[in-house]
């Protein structure tokens, strides 16, 4: 029987083809008590593309990217990974998987016991536990310093600012070359000028990485600037998926209120 | 009415222990589980060592000489009116060994360790940091439980002996300030006729101590929700069951100690 790491390979060699989506979600459907969240969404997202998906509070958005990382199970639905369904995999199954995904929280949630570079050194610490400590040392230098954070690495998460600490969300998120990269409302509470610093950074890492993308937001500049394709969520589902053109000439009136308010 | 209003209640209290209770066995599963599969997490069991032993020192010696003294005082103002002031140093030396130091040490360290581990998860929790670790493919059960527990269990008769040994040392220094003695001789006149059999099982008692310290304290950090209430409530929470339990093991292990080690 295939193990998980069996899996991971081929999905490797499949995502080189080109074959299929690096990630898929299919009619996902998840309820908290009486109230439905998720009513049959489904969307996916390719290598080296960034989906921004957008909709009001409390349509599922954060929910999807729990979901796909699986912190969240779905009441039914696939979560695919190149083909490769873990919706209804265990903590250790979903070990393999989670490696090639990077995650940024809304807060960041830096463990705040650590300083920055210790946060960004964690996951090469539990994972690469054959790397030389010069070499760790290097790789968490150079993601510091992807992410402008270069001199801030003895620093505690509690000393720095909110856009720093994503900063540094972000380079945690990216320690073990992900392939997909999911963001939580990456500029959710920052000012104008970092939230433009946040995009820039994270337009540049999609560059760099060449990763298939999921940013979940509510400004929509922010998604404009940012993403390739749109997705805009009502009521559990994907309303319309697209350009930010396709949108603006859509006649689904919904979409049109929402561009409005955006 | 009444009645039904207060029947109601007591049904609701009953469900809520079971309820309790069933997670809590269910959480244990996991954390064993965990525990016993490899990686192992060393370096955060020997973080754990530290603030669970080396950082409860102070505190248990104190509390194991302060039990001492009184004792020594208690004790000598009872035997006097029955003519049996020789059997000072012996009451002591039982009193603290068998069960006084054993029982004060548990309660000081769920009050000190269990509040400590408590907040700190539940602070971990509400900030997503667990989630966190557990979207980098680290699994939180082995990495934040799993050594705390554990810590807990090993420190536990390490602080005993401690708190037996300052308590011994209090009593025999409120004794000859009264009386002088010499503290070889109330050393040899209290431990004349013991074997180790009399002491290893109440100083091991304290494993199963930190077991449901560790347990209970963790089980309720990492299951908390409800911002900076939560982390109080979860806090006081730990503190207070697992005093609580604590009291109750010791019940139960003193009836098999003398049972099965006469």
């Amino acid at each position: 029987m295939a193990t998980a790491a069996d899996i991971a390979a081929k999905q490797d060699r499949l995502e080189s083809d080109g074959s299929v989506p690096v990630l898929s979600v299919t009619n996902l459907m998840k309820s908290f008590g009486n109230r439905k969240v998720l009513n049959g969404l489904s969307l996916s997202v390719n290598r080296g593309e960034t989906l921004a998906v957008l909709g009001r509070s409390g349509t599922g958005k954060s929910v999807l990217l729990r979901i796909v990382i699986g912190l969240e199970k779905p009441d039914s639905g696939a979560v695919c990974i190149h083909g490769h369904d873990i919706a209804g995999l265990s903590m250790d199954e979903l070990g393999e998987f989670r490696k090639k995904m990077g995650f940024l929280f809304q807060h960041a949630a830096l463990y705040d016991s650590l300083t920055v570079g210790e946060n960004v050194a964690f996951p090469l610490d539990h994972h690469r536990r054959g790397m030389a400590q010069s070499e760790k040392a290097e790789r968490v230098r150079q993601l510091l310093a992807e992410v402008g954070l270069e001199r801030d690495a003895d620093k505690m998460p509690s000393d720095i600012s909110g856009g720093m600490q994503k900063r540094a969300g972000l380079a945690r998120a990216l320690a073990l070359e992900p392939v997909i990269l999911l963001l939580d409302e990456p500029t959710a509470g920052l000012d104008p000028i970092s939230s433009g610093e946040i995009d820039d950074l994270v337009l540049k890492l999609q560059r760099e990485h060449n990763m298939a993308s999921i940013v979940v937001t509510h400004d929509m500049y922010s998604a404009k600037t940012i993403a390739n394709r749109l997705a805009i969520l009502d009521k559990g589902e994907v309303v319309i998926e697209g350009t930010f053109k396709d949108l603006q000439e859509s006649n689904i009136e919904f979409v049109q209120e929402f561009l409005s308010h955006a | 009415m009444p009645v039904f209003v207060i029947a109601d209640s007591a049904i609701g209290l009953v469900s809520d222990f079971f309820e309790w209770f069933g997670s809590l066995g269910l959480f244990f599963w996991q954390v064993l589980r965990a525990g016993l599969t490899p990686p192992y997490e060393w370096r955060e069991l020997i973080r754990q060592l530290d603030e669970v032993g080396s950082k409860s020192l102070p505190l248990v010696a104190m509390a194991g000489a302060s039990i001492g003294a009184v004792l020594s005082m208690e004790a000598r103002s009872s035997l006097s009116r029955f003519g049996a002031k020789a059997m000072l140093p012996s009451a002591i030396v039982y009193s603290v060994v068998l069960e006084m130091g054993p029982i004060i040490t548990g309660l000081v360290v769920s009050g000190r360790v269990g509040a400590g581990i408590g907040a700190e998860l539940a602070s971990m929790k509400v900030t997503e940091q667990i989630d966190a670790i557990e979207a980098s493919a680290i699994n939180p059960y082995r990495l934040l439980a799993a050594t705390r527990i554990l810590a807990c269990i090993l420190m536990l008769p390490l602080l005993t002996l401690v708190a037996d040994a300052t308590g011994l040392f209090a009593g025999w220094l409120t004794q000859t300030i009264v009386e002088p003695i010499s503290l070889r001789q109330f050393i040899n006149s209290g431990f004349a006729g013991a074997t180790f059999n009399s002491f290893l099982p109440p100083t091991f008692k304290t494993a199963v101590f930190g077991l449901i310290v560790g347990l209970i304290a963790c089980f309720q950090g990492m299951r908390t929700r409800g911002g900076a209430e939560g982390v109080g409530r979860a806090a006081t929470n730990s503190v207070v069951l697992s005093s609580l339990f604590v009291i109750l093991a010791d019940v139960v292990l003193v009836k098999f100690i003398l049972v099965f080690f006469p």
